[in-house]
């Protein structure tokens, strides 16, 4: 399929795909500040990410077919490493085919919601914000360049904060969340900024493969350390790693619903993609700190996201904050994947991203359908759904069947590798800690499904009422998805596994 | 040891400044006192790239002299090409001056980077200005703790609804 797609498109797209990714979403923003409809800016920005997805899979295409499998492509025709540099190897192509993906069903979905939550006259304003949030979430994930990833990572922050304060009409806690977002996220980005100063000086390039070439003779340096520790900190931030999440439950339980759907599936696998990235493709598990830092404190703190908050979101009563909760307690199992520092373990963590946005997705999708049927969130406005929305609620069992692991959901074998990986690498009470924290999903997806199929609803008025088609078809989509990958998992194993060799740097490994 | 210290003033100035920012971020109940802390924090980083492209008596990167002669122009794979002649980096003021240059020039490239800095700065602070100016119109305050109160009593308010509703459902 892909090669007829590569076949089938024009040479300069082939060419310039790797900017225009970029371009498309990020010059027809501000395009959007000035059209009057909101229908339009609608269809304009499904244009846009479907145009995103089309350059993404072209990308992904290329890196497949070609031998080095990577892509350089040097803006302005300034040479790296000294110009700014796209760089697209299988693991970002991977975020990338992700990010976009994301991007064209969440804004497939949106328009109902957003007509229902956000004030008419800021539509069209609306999505000039999401597509400027989009194309910071696509430039992180394509760039080679490491300043050029900091102005990305703040071009799609100062945007998410906008999306998120914008719930305010709804609620107004949603602006208070914003703020302390904004404040969080500008550390996190401050903090990524001062490491990368720490590398600059170091080694006198910006050019995350040629800083890549020239560590290796400064180990030992303590700025090239100090450098490391703000990178993760501030990455870490940004990527909500416990315990440095405590901006997203709020930002996720007031946003708009279609909001955090979209972030939920992309903002922080984004944000893991550049940890990821500065932890295998810059620095090295190698480094001897760099393998400390594993071993001593993101293998840890995966841990404790995985217990403490999947213990966090079974006493939520508000499903979106019971499922942003839960967001966190994944982004655990990703993180103890990469701290395992194997390929195996990198892999396992990246399958678990792809999956887990296609959870969180379909999860969020759903919770926007009530939310716009409705009108609320809690677990109480759940009850008796099954009966009066029963599409929309078996997407959402699907997905949670998937969340808890499974069998024949993606979710199990996302945890399978984890499990494979964890005791390939001798860590088999991990495995056990993996295996209680999905006990603890049992509870509180069971408590929302409980509630959703065998409670009497609240108001029985309301009889049937399904959320609109254009919302309940990428719900299914995603759904579907999860049964589908449940069962060959051939495609995102893939995926995963060239990211993942991708990812710990040309020559090794192979 | 008074040596090592003041040999490093720029950088205690930096450290500073950038403690007083986050000590600010954190501890102040002001919302608007908050976002002058984390502007303060954001600033102390554009003065540490600065000081970082500090070469040891450089004066301002503006060709002159013979320089000016032998370099008038040239862009694109051309500079690529004469970047590649000088050893990358001059950073931490290591005096390696540019073998083909007279004269010795402090590094443009950290000032280049601290404008794209200062424009995201600029911009975080105008939303988080922005921001305050929705909150204090949806609270009636910007004191951090008396928004938060009022946040605890909706949702300990919702909170109580909900017990209610799961009470009757369980007699």
């Amino acid at each position: 399929m892909i090669e007829l797609l590569l076949s089938s498109v024009p040479a300069w797209a082939l060419a310039h795909a790797a900017p225009l990714l970029v371009m498309v979403p990020l010059f027809l923003a501000p395009f959007l500040v000035m059209v009057p409809s909101g229908r339009i800016a609608w269809f304009v920005s499904i244009g846009a990410t479907a145009a995103s997805l089309v350059f993404a899979l072209i990308l992904l295409g290329i890196v497949q077919t070609s031998s080095s499998g990577v892509i350089s492509y040097a803006l302005g025709n300034w040479l790296p490493p000294l110009g700014i540099e796209f760089r697209v190897d299988a693991l970002n192509a991977m975020i990338l085919v992700l990010v976009s993906a994301m991007g064209v069903l969440a804004s497939v979905m949106s328009y109902p919601t957003v007509l229902a939550e956000i004030p008419k006259e800021k539509t069209a304003l609306f999505y000039s914000a999401f597509l400027a949030c989009f194309a910071g979430l696509c430039g992180v994930a394509i760039t080679g360049d490491a300043f050029n990833l900091f102005v990305f990572l703040e071009v799609s922050s100062i945007s998410t904060y906008v999306l998120v304060a914008l719930g305010a009409s709804r609620d107004r806690r949603a602006l208070h969340a914003a703020f302390n977002y904004l404040v969080m996220g500008t550390i996190g980005a401050t903090f990524f900024i001062i490491g990368v100063g720490f590398l600059y000086a170091a080694t006198g390039t910006l050019n995350m493969a040629d800083i890549a070439s020239k560590l290796p003779d400064l180990t030992g340096s303590r700025t090239v350390q100090a450098g490391f520790a703000f990178i993760v900190v501030g990455l870490g931030l940004k990527a909500a790693m416990w315990p440095l999440h405590q901006w997203l439950p709020n930002a996720y339980s007031y946003s708009p619903s279609f909001v955090t759907m979209f972030l939920s599936a992309t903002a922080t696998k984004v944000a893991l993609y550049a940890l990821i990235r500065f932890l295998f493709t810059v620095f090295s598990p190698r480094f001897a700190f760099e393998y400390a830092a594993f071993n001593a404190m993101l293998m840890p703190l995966g841990i404790a996201a995985m217990i403490a908050c999947s213990f966090q979101a079974v006493f939520q009563t508000d499903v979106r904050r019971m499922l942003a909760y839960s967001s966190v307690a994944q982004v655990g199992y990703m993180i103890l994947g990469v701290s395992i520092g194997t390929v195996a373990g990198l892999s396992a963590g990246l399958f678990h991203l792809l999956n887990h946005a296609m959870i969180k997705g379909a999860l969020f999708m759903a919770v926007a359908a009530v939310v716009l049927t409705y009108k609320g969130t809690n677990i109480r406005d759940f009850a008796g759904l099954g009966r009066s929305a029963p599409w929309t609620m078996t997407a959402f069992a699907i997905a949670g069947l998937s969340l808890i692991g499974v069998p024949l959901t993606a979710g199990f074998q996302s945890k399978l590798q984890l499990g494979y990986a964890l005791f390939e690498h001798g860590w088999w009470w991990a495995v056990i800690l993996v295996v209680f924290s999905s006990f603890l999903a049992v509870i509180y997806v069971g408590r929302i499904l409980e509630a959703v199929f065998f409670q009497p609803p609240v108001n029985p008025r309301k009889t049937r009422k399904e959320a609109p088609i254009v919302l309940l078809v990428p719900l299914w989509i995603l759904a579907l998805a999860n049964i589908y990958f449940g069962i060959t998992t051939e495609i995102p194993l893939g995926l995963a596994r060239d990211a993942a060799l991708a990812a710990f740097g040309p020559g090794m490994f192979r | 040891m008074l040596e090592f210290i003041l040999e490093r003033a720029n950088y205690w100035a930096i450290i500073g400044l950038m403690m007083i920012g986050l000590y600010i971020t954190f501890a102040s109940g002001n919302l608007i006192k908050r976002i002058v802390g984390l502007s303060l924090f954001q600033t102390s980083v554009c003065l540490f790239y600065v000081t970082l492209g500090k070469v040891a008596g450089g004066t301002a990167p503006i060709l002159f002299g013979e320089d000016a002669i032998e370099h008038g122009g040239g862009y694109g794979a051309d500079v690529a090409h004469h970047a590649e002649m000088v050893p990358g980096g001059h950073a931490l003021g290591n005096a390696s001056a540019p073998v083909e240059l007279v004269n010795t020039y402090s590094n443009v490239l950290p000032h280049v980077l601290m404008l794209t800095a200062i424009v995201v700065s600029v911009a975080t602070l105008s939303v988080g200005l922005a921001l305050i100016v929705r909150i204090r119109e949806a609270y009636g305050t910007i004191e951090g703790d008396e928004v938060q109160e009022i946040d605890l009593e909706t949702a300990l308010a919702q909170e109580a609804e909900i017990d209610e509703w799961l009470n009757g459902a369980g007699a």
